[in-house]
C-alpha cells in the first residue's frame, strides 16, 4: 500500500488553496473590469457606470449575466472544435500563472505549515514563459477557427507581437536572473525581504521599465492592443465570437494583467514585503495576511498604472511596434545585461 | 497668399530627438494631463434627477392655450398648418353651440387639433402664425413613445389644463426651467 502513502492532507490543502486562488482572482477581473470602465470615465471627466446598485457596483455582474444571456453563435464556415477550444485555452493560460506566484509567506492552521502558494516550484519564472507563450494560442486558434480575414490578420499580428516582445521580456528578466541567481519566485521575494537588501527595481531600473514595457505587449493592452485595433480589423481576433465565448477572451485580458501585476511585484517590487517594516515582530498568521494584503495593494496600483496608460496614450502603428520591440527593447536589454553582468563580475 | 486662419502652424519635419524617439518624456506628460482630469469637476447632468435649465427661448411641446376664463382660446382658422413648413399641423373647425360658450371663446373652434411630432422641426413659425395666441411652444419636450402612431398629437394631449381648476397640471404643461 505505499502507492496510497500519500500526504492526503496536503493534495486537501493545496485543493483548497487553488480554488481559493482561482476564484479570487476571477473576482478581482470581474471587479478589474468595473474599475477599468470607472477609471476611464474619472480620466475623461464623466462619472461611469453608476446605476447597476450603490456606485455602480453590480455593474460587472450585470455585464456577465448580459453576455451569458446572448446567443451563442457558432459561424458555419468556423472549425467548429478549434472556435470553441480558444477561449478556453486563452482563460487557461491566463489562470495558470498564478500557480507558481507566491500570494504569502505562510500560515499555521490545524497544526500544519501551509505556504501561501500553490507550487514553490523551483523554475518558477521559466514555467510563467511557458505559460504566457501558451496564451498566444488561444488569440491563434480563435482568429485561425473563426475563418474571417480579420480574424486571421489579428491572430496574426498578435502572434507575431507576442514573440517580438517576449524577446525583450526574457532578457530583461536574465538580467534580474543575474542577480539574484535563482529561478523560484518564492527565493526572490525572500531575497528582497532580507534586511539590508533592497527590492530589485533599485538593482534593476531599466529592467523593470523593458519588463513592464513587454508585460503590456503580452496583455495585449493599449498601447500594444493591435490584435483588436477595431478601426482596422473590426474587433480583432475576437471578432466571431458572442455570448461567454467573447467573454471569456475579454475576462481573460483582464485575468492576464492581474497576473502579470502580481508577478512584476514579486519580481520588482518586493512580492509580499511590506516596505519600510520588519514582518518577523508580528504573529506569524496575521503577518502572512498583512503580507497578502500588500500584495494585492501592489497588484491594484499595477493596474492602475496599466489602465492609466491605457486611457493616455494612443495605440502603435503596427511598424512602430515593430521598430520598438526589435530596434529598441531588445538592444536596450542586451546592453541592461551586459552593464548587469559587468557589475556582478566587479563585485566579485 | 494670405492666410485662411491666424492659429496655422508650419509642421516641422526635422527627425526626432533622442528624447523624442523614447516617447517616455512625452507619455509622461501626458499620463500627467490625464491624471489632473481626475480631479475636475465633471459636467454630467444625471438625467431623470436632475434636470438641465432650458434657455429662455427653447421652444418645446406645443400647448393650445386657454384664455383668463379658461376657453380655448383656438379659433381653427389654420393659419398654423399654413405656416408649418414641415405640414405636421392638421385640424377640423366645428361651430360652437349655444350653451358652449364657456368652452370656447369665438363661434367657430378646433373639433380634432392634431401635430405628428416626428414631423415637428419646432420651428416655432406656428406660434407666430396664430392671430389668436392659441398655440404655444412649451417648455417641456417629447417623450418616448412605442408607435409612430403615438407621436401624432391631439387636442386631448395639448390643451392646456385650466389654471384655475387644475393649476399643477398648467404648470406641468407649460413647462419652466423650474418645475421642468
Amino acid at each position: 500500500m505505499t502507492l496510497l502513502a500519500l500526504d492526503w492532507l496536503l493534495i486537501i490543502e493545496k485543493l483548497v488553496l487553488i480554488a481559493i486562488i482561482v476564484f479570487a482572482s476571477l473576482g478581482i477581473a470581474l471587479y478589474t473590469t468595473f474599475a477599468e470602465r470607472k477609471v476611464a470615465a474619472v480620466l475623461q471627466d464623466r462619472p461611469g457606470p453608476e446605476r447597476a446598485g450603490p456606485f455602480g457596483l453590480f455593474q460587472p455582474f450585470a455585464d456577465g449575466l448580459k453576455l451569458i444571456m446572448k446567443e451563442e453563435i457558432i459561424p458555419n464556415s468556423s472549425n467548429k472544435a478549434l472556435f470553441i477550444l480558444g477561449p478556453g485555452l486563452a482563460m487557461t493560460a491566463a489562470l495558470m500563472t498564478c500557480a507558481v506566484i507566491p500570494w504569502g509567506s505562510s500560515v499555521q492552521l490545524f497544526g500544519r505549515t501551509i505556504d501561501l502558494q500553490i507550487a514553490d516550484v523551483n523554475i518558477g519564472i521559466l514555467y510563467i514563459f511557458g505559460v504566457v507563450s501558451l496564451g498566444v494560442y488561444g488569440i491563434m486558434i480563435g482568429g485561425w477557427a473563426s475563418n474571417n480575414k480579420f480574424s486571421l490578420m489579428a491572430a496574426l499580428r498578435g502572434a507575431s507581437q507576442a514573440i517580438s516582445y517576449e524577446l525583450a521580456m526574457g532578457i530583461a528578466l536574465i538580467a534580474l536572473l543575474m542577480t539574484t541567481g535563482s529561478l523560484s519566485l518564492r527565493t526572490i521575494v525572500e531575497q528582497q525581504m532580507a534586511p539590508g537588501h533592497l527590492w530589485n527595481i533599485a538593482y534593476q531600473p531599466i529592467g523593470f521599465l523593458l519588463f513592464f514595457i513587454c508585460a503590456m505587449a503580452e496583455c495585449n493592452r493599449t498601447p500594444f492592443d493591435l490584435p483588436e485595433a477595431e478601426n482596422e480589423l473590426n474587433f480583432g481576433y475576437h471578432q466571431e465570437y458572442s455570448s461567454m465565448k467573447l467573454g471569456f477572451y475579454l475576462f481573460s485580458e483582464y485575468v492576464n494583467m492581474i497576473m502579470s501585476s502580481a508577478v512584476m511585484a514579486s519580481l520588482y517590487f518586493g512580492g509580499y514585503d511590506i516596505p519600510f517594516f520588519d514582518e518577523s515582530v508580528l504573529p506569524q498568521n496575521i503577518a502572512a495576511l498583512v503580507g497578502v494584503g500588500t500584495l494585492l495593494l501592489k497588484i491594484v496600483v499595477f493596474i492602475f498604472i496599466f489602465m492609466w496608460i491605457r486611457w493616455t496614450i494612443p495605440r502603435f502603428r503596427y511598424d512602430q511596434l515593430m521598430n520598438l520591440g526589435w530596434k529598441s527593447l531588445i538592444p536596450l536589454a542586451l546592453v541592461n545585461m551586459l552593464i548587469t553582468g559587468a557589475w556582478i563580475l566587479a563585485k566579485l | 497668399m494670405e492666410a485662411l486662419t491666424s492659429r496655422s502652424v508650419q509642421v516641422s519635419r526635422k527627425p526626432m530627438s533622442l528624447a523624442e524617439r523614447l516617447f517616455l518624456p512625452a507619455i509622461f506628460k501626458g499620463m500627467g494631463i490625464t491624471f489632473s482630469h481626475i480631479f475636475k469637476k465633471q459636467p454630467t447632468i444625471r438625467y431623470p434627477e436632475q434636470k438641465r435649465e432650458f434657455s429662455p427661448v427653447f421652444r418645446g411641446l406645443h400647448v393650445l392655450n386657454r384664455d383668463e376664463e379658461g376657453r380655448e382660446r383656438c379659433t381653427a382658422c389654420g393659419l398654423c398648418a399654413v405656416a408649418c413648413p414641415a405640414e405636421a399641423i392638421t385640424m377640423e373647425a366645428a361651430e360652437r353651440l349655444p350653451g358652449e360658450e364657456h368652452l370656447y371663446r369665438e363661434e367657430k373652434y378646433a373639433a380634432k387639433y392634431e401635430i405628428n411630432m416626428l414631423r415637428c422641426i419646432f420651428c416655432g413659425l406656428c406660434e407666430e402664425a396664430c392671430p389668436k395666441d392659441a398655440i404655444y411652444l412649451s417648455e417641456t419636450f417629447a417623450p418616448a413613445n412605442y408607435t409612430r402612431k403615438g407621436f401624432i398629437y391631439g387636442k386631448d394631449e395639448m390643451v392646456i389644463p385650466n389654471v384655475k381648476t387644475d393649476p399643477e397640471g398648467y404648470a406641468k404643461a407649460k413647462g419652466s426651467p423650474r418645475n421642468n
